[in-house]
């Protein structure tokens, strides 16, 4: 039986010299979406960011397809689409040119197209983003993550600022990078309604 | 190496779009630069004496106020996160960051001061060694300014620490610089003063990168 | 209950600081009194200079120390960033200060000392300068280390700086050798061994040793203060 795809085993993190988690282990299988559930404070921004190397973890390990992420980093980043608290958007730039620079920065081709209509943005693609609303930028940045053609999709609330429309978009597109061998780790205080979605929750 | 690239040429990109913000630090160059002459008074052969001094250090301290956005902006709209996430060497993004910056800055204050110089009353020579010393100096503020700027990310009054941090690291840059333009007076040539700010800008661009990239990574935990 | 990872190093560090202190700071004191007679009573006056010559034995050592403060500064930063030690960050944070009041001394009592020797108070030569910078980067490091109302960034910033601004040590040193300079060249740590008088060199190297003790004191104290201080910050926050 091959091994899963992500494998964490006893991560372990601190903040501020203060344990956040420790001994977190799970695995996911391709196709498989995690679902990090927990209150303000229970550490969800931090795992995500210690699944990206962003964060140093104390004690653990990640390993993607059975090799530890540590032994080749900058591959480990290679693999993953990130959307964090903050957009990740230049203000100046329209909506289709801060899709195709990040895909430029990442060294990908990208479906800037595909990942417009997706997310119901061709409208919008040659206005400059800081004219659009938070829901219609949070849009592109998820387009922009849709758009990346990476295995992995760390996700930090992703169903925040979006109306109801928007939200089945969002479905839809995880749905869509799921069904062709994707893995995603979301944090989030609603539920995703994904099929296969497992959950973890952190305690504070 | 497409990646460097794409970033110096995002960030050239972005000042096209607002291109107020490297004007406004030009003007504030011309500006201040001309407050000497006004306080110090129009005699001719001081004012020849101190230019080279004065043009430096209002390019120094005009090269100060550009540098506390160069990692800011990216850091407060979240695309330092990016950055940090990208699948090739943060040292090239670091170096890329300042590159840019130094196209925006270094360069056109190298072009602008010797335009000034004609007013402080240098002459050829003088003009020349100014130009040839700042196109070979402002490099290394870049850089010494990168490392401020994101050491100073996120904190409390960066503004001042970032000159506090940056000015001093200067230093040896603004001497040289300065003491090219005084060999010119006395006839001998900045010959040696060009190679070793051409040192110091090696040795800026062979370990800064580095630090600049540390001080990135703890920005971003 | 108190974080374990922080009780590692720096409560073994804090035991064997507070069994050490108190007599180290008796053997402080003594070579302090030794030194400060010796310089200012026992050596005796030079034939050019008279009396001033003794700032020498307060300029020289406090120089050499402002130097070893800001290499330990960087030493500690390197241990902080690659080995994520709370004691080196702790450590930095109570040198820091104690290096710059050295680097103060030194460049007033060299002040002091240039009036009647040079007449002026300051010159911009090589050395004078690079020691002013080192003031200057001192400065920065503490500012650094208190910017960030997150304790850790601050101190792997100010590691950072360390690191890069050690640079600026071996330049003062060397300073008197690459250029011409109205300050002295080195007539003690040279190739071939030092070159003054026995009778200056000796209450000199005494004092040094007392300056030594003095710094090793002082930042063994400050610690010991700094450990308590994030003890009592981790304890406020509920750790």
């Amino acid at each position: 039986m091959a091994s899963p795809a992500l494998e964490v085993t006893g991560l372990a993190c601190r903040r501020g010299g203060r344990p956040v988690f420790a001994g977190l282990s799970f695995a996911l299988e391709s196709g498989g979406l995690l679902a990090l559930t927990g209150r303000n404070g229970s550490g969800k921004t931090t795992l995500l960011r210690a699944l990206a190397l962003l964060v140093p973890a104390e004690a653990g390990a990640i390993h993607w397809q059975g090799e530890d992420v540590r032994s080749d980093a900058d591959r480990w980043r290679g693999q993953i689409a990130w959307l964090g608290h903050l957009d990740g958007l230049k203000g100046d730039f329209t909506v289709r040119e801060n899709i195709d620079v990040a895909n430029r920065l990442r060294g990908v081709a990208g479906d800037t197209d595909a990942a417009l209509a997706a997310f119901d943005l061709a409208p919008l693609a040659s206005r400059p983003v800081r004219t659009l609303s938070a829901g219609q930028r949070r849009r592109t940045a998820l387009a922009r993550v849709a758009a990346a053609q990476a295995p992995f999709w760390l996700l930090d609330e992703p169903l925040n600022a979006l109306d109801a429309p928007s939200q089945k978009m969002l479905l839809a597109a995880l749905e869509a990078h799921l069904a062709s061998g994707g893995l995603a780790v979301a944090a989030t205080h609603a539920t995703i309604k994904v099929r296969g979605a497992t959950t973890l929750e952190l305690a504070a | 190496m497409s990646g460097f690239g794409t970033l110096v040429a995002r960030d050239l990109a972005l000042v096209l779009r607002r291109p107020g913000d490297v004007t406004v630090v030009l003007a504030f160059f011309i500006v201040a630069t001309t407050l000497f002459p006004l306080g110090i008074g129009p005699e001719a052969n001081l004012l020849a004496r101190i230019a080279a001094g004065i043009l430096w250090c209002a390019a120094l301290f005009a090269a100060m106020l550009s540098l506390e956005r160069l990692f800011a902006a990216d850091y407060e709209d979240g695309a330092l996160d990016l950055l940090l996430l990208s699948p090739w060497p943060l040292e090239l993004a670091a170096l890329g960051k300042c590159a840019a910056h130094w196209i925006v800055t270094g360069l056109p204050l190298a072009v602008l001061a010797p335009v000034l110089g004609v007013a402080f009353g240098l002459e050829g020579r003088s003009l020349l060694a100014l130009a040839a010393t700042l196109l070979v100096g402002t490099p290394t503020l870049s850089l010494v300014g990168g490392l401020a700027a994101s050491l100073t990310l996120g904190a409390r009054k960066s503004g001042a620490l970032l000159a506090l941090l940056a000015l001093p690291l200067c230093v040896p840059t603004l001497i040289f610089g300065t003491g090219a333009i005084e060999t010119i007076a006395t006839g001998q040539g900045f010959g040696v003063h060009i190679a070793i700010l051409a040192a110091l800008a090696l040795l800026a661009l062979a370990t800064l990168p580095w630090a600049i990239a540390a001080a990135l990574r703890q920005a971003g935990e | 209950m108190a974080t374990l990872h922080f009780l590692a190093n720096p409560a073994r560090f804090r035991r064997f600081s507070q069994k050490v202190l108190p007599a180290l700071s008796v053997v402080t004191a003594l070579t302090l009194l030794v030194g400060l007679y010796w310089a200012l009573v026992v050596a005796p006056p030079d034939y050019q200079q008279g009396d001033t010559v003794r700032i020498m034995f307060i300029h020289v050592p406090s120089a050499w120390l402002a130097m070893m403060g800001y290499t330990l500064l960087a030493a500690l930063g390197a241990s902080l960033l690659v080995w994520r030690h709370p004691l080196a960050a702790l450590m930095a944070r109570a040198s820091a200060p104690v290096g710059a009041t050295f680097c103060a001394v030194c460049l007033v009592s060299g002040s002091l000392w240039g009036r009647p020797m040079w007449g002026t108070y300051w010159v911009w030569d090589a050395r004078l300068t690079s020691m002013l910078l080192l003031f200057f980067l001192f400065l920065g490091h503490i500012a650094l280390t208190h910017a960030y109302d997150n304790p850790d960034r601050g101190d792997r910033a100010a590691a950072i700086l360390a690191i890069v601004g050690v640079i600026n040590v071996p330049i003062i040193k060397f300073s008197v050798d690459w250029w011409n300079t109205l300050h002295q060249p080195a007539s003690v740590m040279k190739l071939g061994g030092p070159s003054i008088d026995p009778s200056i060199l000796y209450p000199l190297l005494v004092m040094a040793l007392a300056m030594l003790l003095l710094f090793v004191t002082l930042v063994l104290l400050r610690t010991e203060t700094e450990i308590d201080r994030r003890r009592l910050e981790n304890a406020e926050q509920g750790a």
